[in-house]
């Protein structure tokens, strides 16, 4: 069995309770970090675990800490980003739904490290029940003394809330994020400056993922080092893992970096494997966004090895052959799914979602969307395959926010990967899975 | 403030939880209420945001309606026009779509007769499709109101419709009481 830390209790009844959260050994990362860590030592340890962003980006989340600007007198904000909006991720909710004091001690541990006395977990609007939840343990937390005016009778104090966005995927994008926490439309900002410059109210800020913040007490009660002692070389700790899909068992699953692909997908353990005894076709493995490989260089990388749940292992072979790891979002499609129908969806998301600020993103996404439907009813045309290509190419790092880069690799790694699918899918103007 | 409040849009106990949610920002910065209060409004006004109601949105938060009506036409929970009484919201994105959520929007539609984006002539129900809402391990998924209905199946899809029909189903309500 894999080590569990994010997970660990998660089937523990009530858990939403202080009470049993705290019984549970829950809120000593905090009453350790007054003993013995200065906010700067707080930092350092988390640079030291290896711990990186698991909202998508993996960045080192110490080495993101350490650039907050600490030279103004401008208050500096610390905000969670639980806009969880990827498709096939869902694993945010499953912390903040049945844990969230252990969301609570990581922002409280986070906003200490940063010298932050006011922070926000801004979280989807479609999940206010989950928003009420955190709600319920965010007044525990105050009732019980760990949020507040000087907490625990320390000189340090912080005030946290909860926002809701209101139906917007752009709006995880960290600055279009502080955009829609200040009231606005969820335009993304052009970076630089940085939010650790000017972030929330033009001040200092860090935006660090639901997961990432929940890693924190663990880190702190057991050490920088047992946290790094987990996992590869450059992916350390745990990660969960949502799977959806064509497996028998989908659900979200912390594993330890560096877990074969095929175990994971196999094992019962954890996806138990294809439903029906299917045959694996292909899968997206860190969310919508990253790359579809088909089930061959899932499972092995081109150059034959095993591939891993780590950053390098699902990178190597970069676009060509390789993906990411993004947000664990791992959605596995058996052989009876229909690319073009497959992709269409996400075009047809993208399109949705883009806020239409920069001309490539807004106008090539409703482009690739029409060209998609349009093979998709039979009507499309050999050309079409390469037009996509085309617009996928030119949209990709030509936008303000990696929203179009979003939209281009999935279609781009599609036809690299099925283009024979695709060439079928118009030749015999209908689709061979549905028809 | 003191004159606004006198407007007779919300009840005297939603003004308390506006200003409660007003003052968890910084002074100056009231804008930042804004999401929030338009789901308020939203659930007090039938479902959906009327200029009405935006423009009383505007005035509580001191705030221009243009500032209101250009947020509340970004983000796609804010319906802009009349919704029926139960809104269903099903999602189909990739995953969702992966374990049928086709056929429970067509489900719908026939049980319903209406296409998404209409509401039933009785005025109950109105159907839309939505993007991914972050349960793709419960696919095929939909919302309601603040609920989510999880692994549903065209059987399921019948039970809920009986038994909206049943209670007289209205999806929007505060969200935060
Ligand atoms: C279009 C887009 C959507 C994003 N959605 C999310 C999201 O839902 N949740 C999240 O944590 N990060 C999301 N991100 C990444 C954030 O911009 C940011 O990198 C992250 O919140 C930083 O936290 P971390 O370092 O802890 O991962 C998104 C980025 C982009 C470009
Ligand atoms: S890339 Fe797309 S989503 Fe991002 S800022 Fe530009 S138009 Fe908006």
């Amino acid at each position: 069995m894999a080590r569990k830390i994010l997970l660990h209790d998660i089937d523990v009844a009530n858990l939403t309770d202080f009470n049993v959260y705290r019984n549970l050994g829950g809120y000593t990362a905090v009453e350790k970090m007054f003993k013995n860590f200065t906010p700067d030592q707080l930092t350092e340890e988390v640079k030291k675990s290896g711990l990186r962003g698991r909202g998508g980006a993996g960045f080192p989340t110490g080495l993101k800490w350490s650039f907050l600007d600490k030279k103004t007198d401008k208050p500096r904000y610390f905000v969670c980003n639980f806009d969880e909006s990827e498709p096939g991720t869902f694993k945010d909710r499953h912390i903040g739904q049945l844990n969230p004091h252990q969301l609570i001690e990581g922002m409280i541990l986070g906003s200490y490290a940063l010298g932050v006395r006011t922070a926000y977990v801004y979280i989807r609007g479609e999940l206010f029940y989950v928003l009420k939840i955190i709600e319920k343990a965010i007044e525990e937390a105050y009732q019980n003394g760990f949020l507040g005016e000087n907490i625990k009778g320390s000189a340090y104090s912080l005030d946290l809330y909860c926002q809701p966005g209101a139906g917007a995927y752009i709006c995880g994008e960290e600055t279009a994020l502080l955009e829609s926490l200040e009231g606005k439309r969820g335009n993304p900002r052009i970076k630089p400056p940085f939010p650790a410059v000017v972030g929330l109210y033009g001040c200092p800020t860090v935006v660090n993922n639901v997961e990432t913040i929940a890693s924190l007490p663990w880190i702190i009660n057991n050490g920088a080092e047992a946290y790094a002692a987990i996992g590869t070389e450059k992916s350390k700790g745990t990660k969960l893992i949502s799977a959806c899909g064509h497996i028998n068992k989908p659900g979200v699953y912390e594993i330890e970096l560096g877990l074969p692909v095929e175990e994971f997908i196999y094992s019962d353990e954890y996806c138990g494997g294809i439903r029906n005894g299917n045959k694996l076709k292909a899968v997206i493995a860190g969310g919508s966004s990253v790359p579809i490989l088909p089930a061959e260089l899932i499972l092995k990388t081109a150059k034959g090895e095993p591939r891993l749940l780590s950053y390098e292992s699902l990178e190597e072979g970069g676009f060509e052959t390789g993906t990411m790891l993004g947000s664990g979002g791992f959605i596995v499609m058996d052989d009876t799914t229909c690319m073009v129908k497959s992709l269409l969806t996400y075009a047809r998301f993208y399109h949705h979602e883009s806020c239409g600020q920069c001309s490539p993103c807004r106008e090539g996404t409703g482009w690739m969307e029409n060209i998609l439907r349009r093979i998709d009813t039979g009507k499309g045309s050999m050309k079409d395959i390469d037009l996509l290509v085309h617009i996928a190419k030119h949209v990709e790092g030509n936008t303000i926010c990696p929203l179009g880069d979003a939209a281009a690799w999935p279609v781009a790694s599609a036809i690299r990967h099925f283009r024979e699918e695709f060439e079928e899918h118009i030749k015999l103007q209908q689709c061979r899975f549905t028809k | 403030m003191q004159e606004k409040q006198n407007i007779s849009a919300f009840k005297s106990e939603t003004i308390e939880l506006v200003n409660k949610i007003i003052n968890r920002y910084p002074e100056g910065r009231q804008k930042s209420a804004l999401l929030p209060i338009l789901h308020i409004a939203q659930a007090e006004n039938n479902g959906w945001l009327s200029t009405g109601i935006m423009d009383y949105v505007a005035l509580l938060l001191n705030l221009q309606p243009i500032e209101v009506y250009e947020v509340a036409t970004f983000y796609s929970m804010f319906n802009l026009e009349p919704v029926g009484n139960c809104v269903i919201e099903v999602c189909q994105t990739g995953p969702c779509w992966l374990k049928g959520s086709d056929e429970i929007l067509a489900h719908f539609e026939k049980r319903l007769g209406i296409k998404p984006g209409e509401t039933t002539e009785d005025g109950k129900f109105t159907l839309k499709t939505v993007e991914c809402l972050a349960a793709c391990g419960n696919a095929p998924v939909i919302q309601v109101g603040t609920d989510y209905h999880e692994n549903l199946t065209t059987e399921k899809v019948d039970e809920l419709i009986e038994k909206w029909k049943a209670e007289n189903k209205v999806s929007h309500s505060n969200p935060y009481l």
